[in-house]
């Protein structure tokens, strides 16, 4: 991840030749039918937390797939837009789909500023550097006039989408949600496959070969990071809609944390594992809810295990012994 | 009674003295971070934990065993010091070979076990820890009070900063230590133990988390929450200083806690934001930070 690629830094496969796509559009297709299953399986509610979580799990993994960089502040456009939307859609009025739009352009220029001091540094440093920016963040939703402080800006109004439909109802609200994982999941497959997707590929594996063939490195893992902190900012709206709540978890330190497991989980660098392991914590934290800071613990140990004998994550050793790229 | 820039003395060398005091914390865990990365290359997130641990074997040894302060600040850093000794030999040993970032997921994980076990056990709030009866009171200085404790907390992480410093760049200890930190495999080659060196690198490492720890325990409430903030901090302090130099480390950290202080005085609002702001200004002029060596 720090420039040597070694066989256990995570590597985002791109798609080869047309069996590849293939196979991808029968498993997005898969997803499709699973998203439209879902709230009949479980509470609605509870998949679009899900949906909200693996959207910024696949925002997170974006980053670290395809430039190495693993971020340890991504709380802070999560919970960055969270915040803007609850504004936007509370106090300025805007209809639900205008207000996450406006969470969304706040996160990415949030990450435009934080990006482009950050990838100043590389691997350890990038990963402190981030979380202490995330931190910067965290204190001024601690401190700023229009967040609420402790309280966060609650009883946020689901709205209308467009001005026409409700969006009280779960059901409703939870298909909105699964188009807007959708749309977001279908930009990052567009985004690893197209010409830019190759060259950050081409600057992951060798990144003095990529500057003496001309690229300018800094502005592509500017941009990547851009487009992670504006997606990892369209889930956090997205969840200030659907929970009427942004609150200071939102953006604290254990939110970048939590997202960095769930991609662990699932398998850095693969493209479904990020859900897979979004699914996995979040069931995890509402089957344990009451169980208080044991969570806290068994996440721990999650971490300690993964790391230790499980680094390719669920979907990472799913693709090696069926041999495909997931 | 003087007035400096319209601030009344006593608050401005009031609030100076904290800053110097989060300033002894900053630098004792940034060096023991350093101390640790520079032979590991492992970035400890566990340190916040272990300096939360180390504040709590104080408060245990004085509840549960009635042993004061004085033995706690040796005790404490032994106990957590050789719980750091067996985690670097039954998990860190084993990612050396892999790309750092993974040591920092480990010990990141570590964290949330400690402190999940010890929120569990102890609850969210503090408890309370008492100043040691001989270092009760305060002195007039003239222009301000000076809590003795406080002082103590100063002159004891200047003492330890110093002490670890001579002990790496003056001893033959130290010596092999820096020899391992440039080419281990060389060291190895001439008959030095590096692992045995390497594993008790961490010890002391995490040993000065939980001195730290100790220090802390009279003037913050022994909490299970007390060392995840301060760490983030403290990464920032590191990223400020760069983490090639130990007497950078301590430099930097003292500099930052006083920039902090004298923030709380002029500018309240940003006191806990400027740190972040002096990284960003940092990584702007001097990406490798202020004493950092290394690209």
């Amino acid at each position: 991840m720090s420039g040597n690629p070694t066989d256990d830094t995570p590597a985002t496969p791109a798609v080869q030749n047309s069996e590849d796509r293939r196979h991808y559009m029968l498993l997005f297709v898969g997803l499709a039918v699973l998203l439209v299953a879902l709230p009949y399986l479980v509470y609605p509610v509870f998949a679009m937390k899900v949906l909200c979580f693996a959207l910024f799990a696949v925002a997170f993994n974006l980053l670290i797939g395809y430039s190495g960089l693993l971020s340890f502040g991504h709380a802070a456009f999560f919970g960055g837009s969270a915040y803007v939307t609850a504004h936007a859609a509370k106090v300025w009025g805007l209809t639900p789909e205008l207000a996450i739009l406006a969470g969304t352009l706040a996160s990415a220029f949030l990450g435009l500023l934080i990006g482009a001091l950050s990838i100043r540094r590389q691997g350890i440093y990038f990963a402190m550097v981030t979380l202490a920016f995330a931190q910067m963040v965290y204190f001024f939703a601690l401190q700023a006039p229009f967040t609420g402080g402790e309280d966060g800006i609650q009883a946020v109004p689901r709205g209308h989408l467009f001005g026409v439909l409700s969006l009280s109802n779960d059901l409703t609200l939870y298909f909105v949600v699964a188009v807007i994982f959708m749309a977001g999941f279908l930009l990052v497959y567009r985004v690893m496959n197209s010409p830019f997707g190759r060259v950050m590929r081409a600057i992951r594996e060798n990144e003095p070969r990529a500057i003496s063939l001309g690229y300018q490195v800094n502005r592509y893992k500017l941009l990547l990071f851009v487009l992670s902190a504006g997606i990892a900012g369209l889930a956090g709206g997205t969840k200030a809609i659907v929970f009427q709540l942004a609150s200071l978890t939102d953006v604290a330190w254990n939110m970048s944390g939590e997202v960095v497991l769930m991609t662990l989980i699932g398998g850095m660098g693969t493209i479904f594992g990020p859900i897979v392991g979004a699914g996995i914590i979040v069931s995890l934290q509402n089957y344990l809810a009451s169980q208080g800071s044991w969570v806290t613990v068994i996440q721990g140990v999650i971490f300690v295990i993964c790391v230790l004998a499980f680094r390719s994550g669920i979907v990472g050793v799913i693709a090696q012994k069926l041999r495909i790229n997931l | 009674m003087f007035e400096l820039l319209g601030i009344p003395p006593a608050a401005l060398f009031g609030q100076l003295l904290l800053g110097l005091i989060n300033g002894a914390f900053y630098a004792v865990l940034s060096l023991g971070l350093a101390v640790i990365f520079g032979m590991l290359n492992i970035i400890n997130f566990a340190h916040g934990a272990q300096y939360m641990v180390g504040a709590f074997v104080a408060w245990m040894l004085l509840n549960h065993l009635g042993i004061g302060y004085w033995p706690a600040l040796f005790i404490a850093p032994i106990v957590v010091g050789a719980f750091g000794i067996v985690i670097e030999r039954l998990f860190l040993s084993r990612l050396y070979k892999l790309d750092h970032l993974y040591g920092l997921l480990l010990t990141f994980g570590l964290a949330l076990i400690l402190e999940g076990l010890f929120r569990n056990e102890f609850g969210v709030s503090g408890q309370s820890y008492g100043v040691p009866a001989s270092l009760t009171g305060t002195v007039n200085l003239g222009f301000m009070f000076l809590p003795i404790y406080r002082a103590w907390v100063i002159v004891a992480a200047l003492i330890v900063c110093l002490a670890t410093w001579l002990l790496i760049e003056k001893t033959r200890l130290g010596s092999y230590l820096r020899a391992a930190t440039e080419n281990p495999e060389l060291v190895q080659a001439f008959g030095v133990n590096v692992p045995l060196i390497i594993t008790l690198t961490y010890g002391g490492g995490v040993a000065l988390a939980a001195f730290a720890g100790v220090l802390a325990a009279p003037i913050y409430a022994v909490s299970p929450g007390m060392g995840s903030n301060l760490i983030i901090v403290v990464f920032a302090v590191v990223v400020i200083g760069g983490m090639g130099s130990i007497l950078g480390a301590i430099i930097t950290g003292f500099a930052l806690g006083l920039i902090e202080g004298l923030t709380k005085v002029f500018y309240p609002e940003a006191a806990s934001t400027m740190i972040f702001v002096i990284m960003a200004i940092v990584l702007l002029v001097k990406p490798n930070g202020l004493f950092g060596k290394r690209a």
